[in-house]
């Protein structure tokens, strides 16, 4: 098995009809057929998009129309800033399942309230601001480089885009591969955290060992380390590698991501890497390694 | 996005809080006009540079001895002789870094009959993804401390997005506060209106420090520090305008215009790299290696030849830069478009240091060659920790 996605996923783009949203559904298409099944347009239902190579996709006003329709579990986003909040929230009000958001840059404030609703909902939402998922040979949402993954064993999980990349190339090349790669995002305020994932990952068969990339700012990595502590108490554990980036960088200054920055003297990487070790994940000195130090620690 | 003090306080008053009246000067031929705008018999001399500590403060080109960035004046010649003195020097703080910041704006305000002082912030809380309140009684001092020496006067409540900040979340912190008669009354007023001000307006940060109460039991907005979420201030017109470019680095700037996140450092390394936390890594690896780098630099996914182009003018013009480290883990990014802006980019500004390329991912055989027919002399690299020795070892040698 593995987590969250599979052969039997059914995707709605929102967002399809962009140049974004259009290139990577080509892409997801053409990865051991992932079943993009529709896109919502408000204003184009009932019109159709068509790929370079001919595939065609039927287009829904609305998110409830496409699921209605289609029998989707799940949807993508890849709308602008102004409208990745609205749209995420029609997705849970359409009921749908698992909710992946690509886009980067929505305002802090708008995800309060998402945060708020989707509490209240049965709805799962990854990112905003994130590369998306893939089971490698079933499926694929999001915008993560294909060519990199092999199946395996590996459950990687991240906050950045580019080093889950990294985590998943050193893992194939290592003859290891993955069970399911999730990159959660790197906004202060996101849908799913890394304790949701191991939680998954623990319970997942064909998940052997785990990758887990943090970044400074914030407390998700401690809080991860204490979840570890307390599901190994009740005998739940695997074998765990992490990192975190930015050991190196200034206090108070945000690095990129919305999330990444050190704050009252909170959120350093020294403080994550203790934790971690604390929960006996052994931690990758360099970003380079991360392969090479768990086919050490799986021996 | 930061704020001065003096253009947060007139935010927060167009939301009804109570702030004191000031002036801001910006030129020295201002200040008598400052001065007697205001009635006196106390001015206070405010130093406006975005950065805390300003009234522990010392002016670097000041004896010693010299007074702080704050200053309490007690007649109409003691408040022009301190804006005189303070004006255009550089004042260095806890915050500013050994280099300082120049004061090239002042503002001039009432003083105040102070009688407590208290701390009031408003922030996104991570943890419980709620916009929170964090007040105390110990205000006036840093709070990092408070939080550290005595956690127990510190209280943070969480406000529930749909609710607002209910009379009941109000109570609360005038509880906390120990306010009563009318500060309580205000401000428990004071409260709504803040939450509605960072609310609307996308604050990222609302910081009161001190909030005080007056002598004559009046709550008083003293000290107010306001930061705005970069990502909603396509909203906010009226707060772009309050962007002050005389207190950001001109490479930080720069790199705004092209959308890419670019942080200035004091290394050797100039380094372009596509994702913040690929970025990060990329520092922590150079640093690993026993080198410096010189910037970070997240071109970000959707980057265009010309951004990248941009990028790499903004690395070489940085004088400390001795060597450049183009690391691309293409995901949303294509590799070829990064080759290309490369390519250009070092034709453009005639490259003298050396450069280490590490290309990986999406269109990665395009790019690869788009590079090796270029002429171009370059350093290939094959994975992350390659790209990172033969970097340092082409600075260092």
């Amino acid at each position: 098995m593995s987590i969250l996605i599979n052969k039997d996923t059914k995707i709605i783009v929102q967002g399809l009809t962009g140049k974004t949203g259009t290139f990577h559904t080509e892409q997801a298409l053409a990865y051991h057929g992932t079943q993009m099944v529709a896109g919502t347009h408000p204003k184009k239902g009932g019109e159709s998009w068509t790929s370079a190579d001919g595939t065609s996709l039927p287009l829904f006003a609305t998110v409830a129309e496409a699921k209605a329709e289609t029998g989707a579990n799940a949807s993508v986003i890849y709308v602008p800033p102004a409208g990745a909040a609205a749209a995420i929230l029609e997705a849970i009000d359409a009921g749908i399942e698992l909710i992946t958001c690509i886009t980067e840059g929505v305002p802090v404030q708008d995800m309060v309230k998402v945060k708020e609703k989707l509490d209240a909902s049965s709805s799962r939402l990854i990112g905003p601001n994130c590369p998306g998922l893939l089971t490698p040979e079933e499926c694929k949402i999001g915008i993560m480089p294909s060519s990199i993954f092999r199946k395996g064993s590996v459950g990687v999980l991240s906050r950045s885009g580019t080093l889950t990349y990294e985590a998943v190339y050193q893992t194939s090349m290592a003859g290891l591969g993955q069970s399911t790669a999730v990159g959660i995002g790197g906004d202060p305020v996101k849908g799913t955290e890394f304790i949701d994932v191991l939680d998954m990952f623990l319970s997942d068969d064909q998940t052997e060992s785990i990758i887990m990339i943090g970044e400074i700012g914030g407390s998700a990595e401690e809080e991860a380390a204490q979840f570890l502590i307390d599901e190994a108490k009740k005998g739940r554990s695997k074998p765990t590698v992490g990192f975190i980036a930015g050991r190196t960088s200034p206090p108070g200054r945000t690095m990129g991501h919305a999330g990444a920055v050190i704050s009252g003297g909170k959120g350093g990487a020294e403080d994550k890497i203790a934790a971690l070790q604390e929960a006996g994940v052994q931690v990758s000195p360099s970003p380079a390694q991360l392969g090479e130090t768990l086919v050490k620690l799986l021996g | 996005m930061n704020i001065h003090e003096y253009q947060a306080k007139q935010v927060l008053k167009g939301f009804g809080a109570p702030v004191a009246n000031g002036v801001a000067i910006t030129a020295l031929d201002q200040a008598e006009a400052a001065v007697d705008a205001l009635p006196g018999p106390v001015w206070v001399v405010k130093s406006q540079i975005h950065a805390g500590g300003r009234g522990k403060g010392k002016f670097k080109e000041l004896a010693d001895d010299a007074k702080g960035g704050v200053r309490v004046s007690f007649s109409r010649d003691e408040a022009l002789d301190n804006i005189r003195e303070m004006f255009g020097k550089t004042l260095v703080t806890n915050q500013t870094g050994a280099a300082g910041k120049q004061v090239n704006r002042l503002y001039i305000e009432d003083g105040a009959n102070i009688d407590r002082e208290l701390y009031l912030s408003i922030l996104v809380d991570r943890e419980t993804s709620k916009v929170s309140f964090v007040v105390s009684t110990e205000g006036g001092m840093d709070i990092e401390t408070v939080a550290h020496d005595t956690p127990e006067k510190i209280t943070t409540i969480g406000i529930v997005a749909s609710k607002g900040c209910t009379d009941a979340d109000a109570a609360t912190l005038a509880d906390a506060l120990k306010l009563d008669g009318s500060a309580r009354d205000q401000g428990m007023a004071l409260f709504k209106n803040l939450y509605e001000a960072f609310t609307s307006k996308d604050m990222s940060l609302l910081e009161i420090n001190p909030l005080i109460v007056t002598k004559s039991n009046d709550v008083q907005v003293l000290d107010a520090k306001v930061s705005f979420d970069g990502n909603a201030l396509f909203r906010h017109p009226d707060i772009m305008e309050l962007r002050d470019l005389t207190e950001e680095d001109e490479k930080e700037i720069e790199a705004s215009k092209y959308d890419l996140a670019y942080i200035a450092l004091d290394g050797e390394i100039g380094c372009m790299v596509n994702g913040a936390g690929l970025a990060m890594a990329t520092m922590d690896i150079i640093k690993l290696y026993g080198a410096e780098p010189a910037n970070f630099l997240d071109v970000g996914g959707g980057a265009t030849t010309e951004k990248v182009t941009a990028a790499f003018k903004i690395i070489t013009a940085d004088p400390n830069v001795k060597g450049i480290l183009v690391n691309i883990f293409g995901g949303i990014m294509r590799c070829d478009v990064i080759a290309e802006g490369v390519v250009q980019a070092a034709k453009d500004v005639q490259l003298t240091v050396p450069l280490v390329v590490r290309l990986e991912g999406t269109r990665v055989d395009e790019g690869k060659a788009i590079l090796s027919e270029s002429g171009l002399n370059l350093i290939a690299a094959n994975d992350l920790d390659d790209a990172a020795q033969k970097i340092v070892k082409a600075v260092k040698g």
